[in-house]
């Protein structure tokens, strides 16, 4: 297979970017999109030229690493699937693919088609966990979770970190990714007691770090590719109204509660 | 060299106990002055900063990620094995130890495995106290299942994800105490240099990712939990960026590496599909559970799979070993694959596999129960190679996939190098010469959460470490060596990718370092291995810059260290003249081609040094294994 590429070329951040075309020629369908990469920056390489900068890891669509909107699209057109699982049979011969970094103020570009994510980590750091020291911890069968609550948290949990949600999402929002942690938490007996001061913290993190606000046009969920549904994010919603109303542990302390 | 493993004395099941308690313990006010550089975020290193942390110590934990949720833990899928017993059907601490080491060829050491086998209930206790949303029964209660090389059921499971799962909850613990301000953390580093001041580890030398600057750090004690080194064989399951360097930059500088030649191939992968493969994708051994493995009777039956009648069909597994069948340990399983395949029963276009095929479990429990348990990594398989495994039988072929051997460490898991620990799948201690699944999770765990965070505190507490400071001169000798061979990589002018270079390493090794080795094969890849990395001086290409975000320098480096590497483990290889889990010598084989040990001469780790450029001449080092409480026998699964 041959296609013609036009991939976006960034120096760093501060730099201005621009579409760099390139012919990727016999190209065999059983490749992955990060593999028909590997051999064009190997061709760039061979004629002494700089490779493009695009970020992998785990080749096996669950540690989030890639992050490439194809066609405009985050992973691509193939639905449930990241990047490097996304193969060239569901490409057309002779097509033109135009490859971008995720395009969202709180993830800068680094270089070309790498941007930094920091931003989720720093959201996780106020409260996406449950407190508890290494050794405290009770029998594992002491606390029953009825199976279809630790389902639901499984679902939610299944969030690879990617940020497909907020390239999709046309106010660069991380409502998805924020809701899966609260939702995935607050399913389960273990995160109840931090339930309202996590979801209170993670969203005014998230709002602090420069993400835009949830419209409802759902484009989170087509993109994702561990297909988290926006049932999530109603659940925190819930979860962020009730806490606004009855106020969190910290507020009632803080007011002598 | 003396190899003192420090074993504590005492009954095998009183040793951890009794040792902890002998050990010296940090003042919790003097906890926050010592500094502990932790390297890799994965689960060993990231509940290891996680725990430290929460004791107050000030810990810099550091990843070559943009993100320490990255590390290629999260790709585990099966499962974390416990003794908890909650089946009822006869586990205990003393099954698993027994089934670990004798899983591992008696090649690991006794007192290391019980201890991890007593701690793996805490590890699922404090697991599912952070969240982890393993799966559960109807009551509520955890659900267990079984996994290759064991006949009790004692694996916990996140669906097909339990790697991710777990190493969530760890990235989660970090990043609490990340806010709380107790651990600094530092992406996109890479450990380029080891600091040693007076022969004891004292910092790290790392290279920024996006601006190409080197940092210097300094630090009471260094934690390696970088991981292995499977990907030295090219194609492997590992992920992309998985590499040796960290590990090998302080094996030359002192830490001796153990059993490099123990590699495991995973039975159950995705056969190779073409040249420009960059990886291989695993298929879960839990798989192994529900699927029969055969291939045809006859050579070269090219018929579609439901064309061949049962009586046509070779269950050998089940055949060879009925009491284990489809769940003999993963040694054995792979090197049956490969010995069909080379009896030419192998299937698909390649001949480079065999069946595994879930007809009959999908018969007797339905399409939705096994959509239930495997659904992910059916449509894993089914996106890579456009075959609907719930139709057709899945085709499945060995890979390389994990790393027994690794940085030699004492009891404490401390490496020859005083104040350098290694951790998790970087060091070698537990699983011998053969890993059992669902033991990679629980080792990483058990070493991070509640090893480390015990067995440092004595460290500190008995070693005077005077205050240094990064202008001290080893951290500028270091730094100068890692910039000159950056310079080198930069200045050289071929025209070849570093990935050319590395394949080639792979196809070496796979082929003569891989499932079956001998003698001729080990000594071509000797000879093959250095002319490879002369040639990657003279002829690879790396464009760019140093002082900018540059893949292929980043490549070219690992690259590099694995073709020194891969000498050292053909060399392992070829020294040790028997055959024992993963490393199948043919010239030390049963009447019934099983792995034939030789204790007499081989019931050691074999702990190689470092001398000079040479690596051909490293020395070799032997630690005596003895088996007081498991009697070495010759293991069978019939």
């Amino acid at each position: 297979m041959n296609f013609k590429l036009r991939l976006w070329r960034q120096a760093n951040g501060n730099a201005k970017g621009n579409f760099q075309e390139v012919e990727a020629q016999g190209v065999s369908p059983d490749m992955s999109f990060l593999e028909m990469l590997d051999e064009v920056n190997n061709d760039f390489l061979r004629e002494g030229k700089d490779a493009v900068a695009f970020e992998s890891d785990c080749r096996e669509g669950i540690c989030g690493t890639c992050s490439l909107v194809i066609n405009g699209l985050p992973h691509g057109p193939d639905r449930g699937t990241t990047a490097c699982q996304l193969y060239m049979r569901k490409f057309k011969d002779g097509q033109t693919i135009t490859v971008e970094p995720w395009r969202a103020k709180a993830f800068p570009v680094i270089k070309d088609l790498a941007v930094d994510r920091a931003a989720f980590d720093e959201i996780i750091s106020v409260g996406g966990f449950i407190s508890v020291k290494t050794g405290s911890a009770p029998d594992a069968n002491g606390l029953p979770v009825p199976k279809r609550d630790a389902d639901s948290a499984m679902d939610a949990a299944a969030c690879i970190g990617c940020g497909a949600c907020v390239a999709a999402c046309p106010n660069a929002s991380a409502m998805l990714f924020v809701a899966a942690k609260v939702s995935h938490l607050g399913h389960l007996p273990q995160g109840q007691p931090e339930r309202q001061r996590r979801v209170v913290r993670m969203v005014s993190k998230m709002d602090e770090l420069g993400f835009g606000n949830c419209s409802n046009r759902n484009e989170c969920e087509a993109a994702c590719p561990k297909e988290i549904s926006v049932e999530h994010i109603a659940r925190m919603n819930r979860d962020y109204g009730v806490s606004a109303l009855l106020g969190t542990d910290r507020d009632r302390s803080e007011a002598g509660a | 060299m003396i190899l003192d493993a420090k074993i504590p004395p005492g009954a095998i099941d009183k040793k951890w106990t009794d040792y902890r308690f002998n050990m010296k313990v940090v003042n919790p006010a003097n906890k926050r002055k010592h500094k502990i550089i932790v390297v890799g975020t994965g689960l060993a290193g990231a509940s290891a900063a996680a725990s430290l942390a929460e004791l107050g110590y000030n810990v810099h934990a550091f990843t070559f990620h943009d993100s320490p949720r990255r590390a290629h833990s999260i790709a585990a899928q099966g499962g974390i094995n416990a003794t908890k017993d909650y089946p009822n059907d006869g586990d205990s601490v003393r099954r698993l130890f027994y089934d670990t080491v004798k899983g591992g060829d008696f090649r690991a050491r006794e007192a290391n495995v019980h201890r991890l086998a007593e701690i793996s209930n805490q590890i699922i206790d404090h697991c599912t106290a952070l969240g982890v949303p393993f799966a559960r029964e109807y009551g509520g209660l955890l659900d267990n299942r079984s996994f290759g090389g064991a006949q009790v059921s004692r694996t916990f499971y996140a669906r097909g994800q339990t790697g991710q799962q777990l190493l969530l909850g760890a990235y989660q613990s970090l990043m609490r105490q990340v806010g709380a301000g107790q651990v600094k953390l530092h992406t996109r580093l890479e450990m380029l240099d080891l600091v040693t001041v007076d022969g004891v580890a004292r910092g790290v030398i790392f290279r920024n990712l996006v601006t190409g600057e080197l940092e210097r750090h300094e630090a009471d004690a260094v934690i390696l939990a970088t991981g292995g080194y499977g990907r030295a064989f090219y194609l492997s399951t590992n992920a992309a960026g998985s590499n040796v360097t960290a590990a090998w930059r302080a094996h030359k500088r002192g830490a001796l590496f153990a059993n490099p030649c123990f590699t495991q191939i995973h039975p159950t992968c995705v056969p190779v599909a073409g040249e420009h493969q960059s990886k291989l994708t695993l298929m879960s051994e839990s798989l192994r559970n529900d699927g029969r493995v055969w291939v045809p009777r006859k050579a070269g039956d090219t018929r579609s799979p439901d064309q061949i009648p049962e009586a046509e069909r070779r269950y050998f597994l089940e055949e060879k070993y009925p009491s284990f069948g489809n769940l003999v340990p993963r040694d054995v399983a792979s090197r049956n694959a490969k010995q069909m395949c080379d009896e030419g029963l192998g299937v698909g276009e390649s001949g480079l596999s065999v069946y595994l095929d879930f007809h009959d479990a999908i018969e007797r429990v339905g399409e939705g129960k096994i959509r239930e348990k495997y659904g992910n990594l059916f449509h894993m398989y089914e996106k890579i190679t456009d075959e609907n495994p719930y139709q057709v039988p899945m085709r499945i072929y060995p890979a390389v996939h994990y790393t027994m051997g690794g940085l030699w460490v004492d009891y404490n898991l401390m490496s020859t190098i005083p104040g350098l620990h290694v951790l998790g799948e970087a060091n070698f201690s537990d699983h011998g010469a053969n890993r059992l699944g669902a033991s990679a999770l629980m080792q990483g765990l058990a070493d991070g959460y509640f090893i480390i965070s015990q067995t440092i505190g004595n460290y500190l507490v008995s070693n005077a470490l005077p205050k240094i400071t990064t202008e001290h001169a080893a951290f500028a000798d270091a730094e100068r060596s890692v910039k000159a061979r950056l310079d080198k990589l930069l200045g050289a002018k071929g025209g070849t990718p570093p990935a050319e270079f590395h394949k080639r390493l792979g196809k070496i090794l796979w082929d003569d370092c891989g499932m079956a080795r001998n003698e001729e094969g080990l000594k071509h890849a000797l000879e093959e291995i250095p002319k490879i990395r002369e040639e990657f001086w003279r002829g690879v290409s790396v464009t760019g810059s140093g002082q900018d975000f540059n893949l292929a320098l980043e490549e070219a480096g690992r690259v590099a260290d694995f073709l020194e590497f891969g000498e050292l483990m053909a060399l392992d290889a070829l020294t040790r003249r028997e055959s024992c889990g993963g490393h199948f010598r043919e010239e030390s084989q049963t009447s019934e081609n099983e792995a034939l040990r030789d204790d007499e001469n081989f019931c050691h780790v074999a702990a190689w040094e470092h001398q000079g450029k040479n690596i051909a001449s490293s020395a070799l080092h032997k630690e005596p294994l003895t088996f007081e409480n498991v009697h070495l026998t010759q293991r069978s699964y019939k």
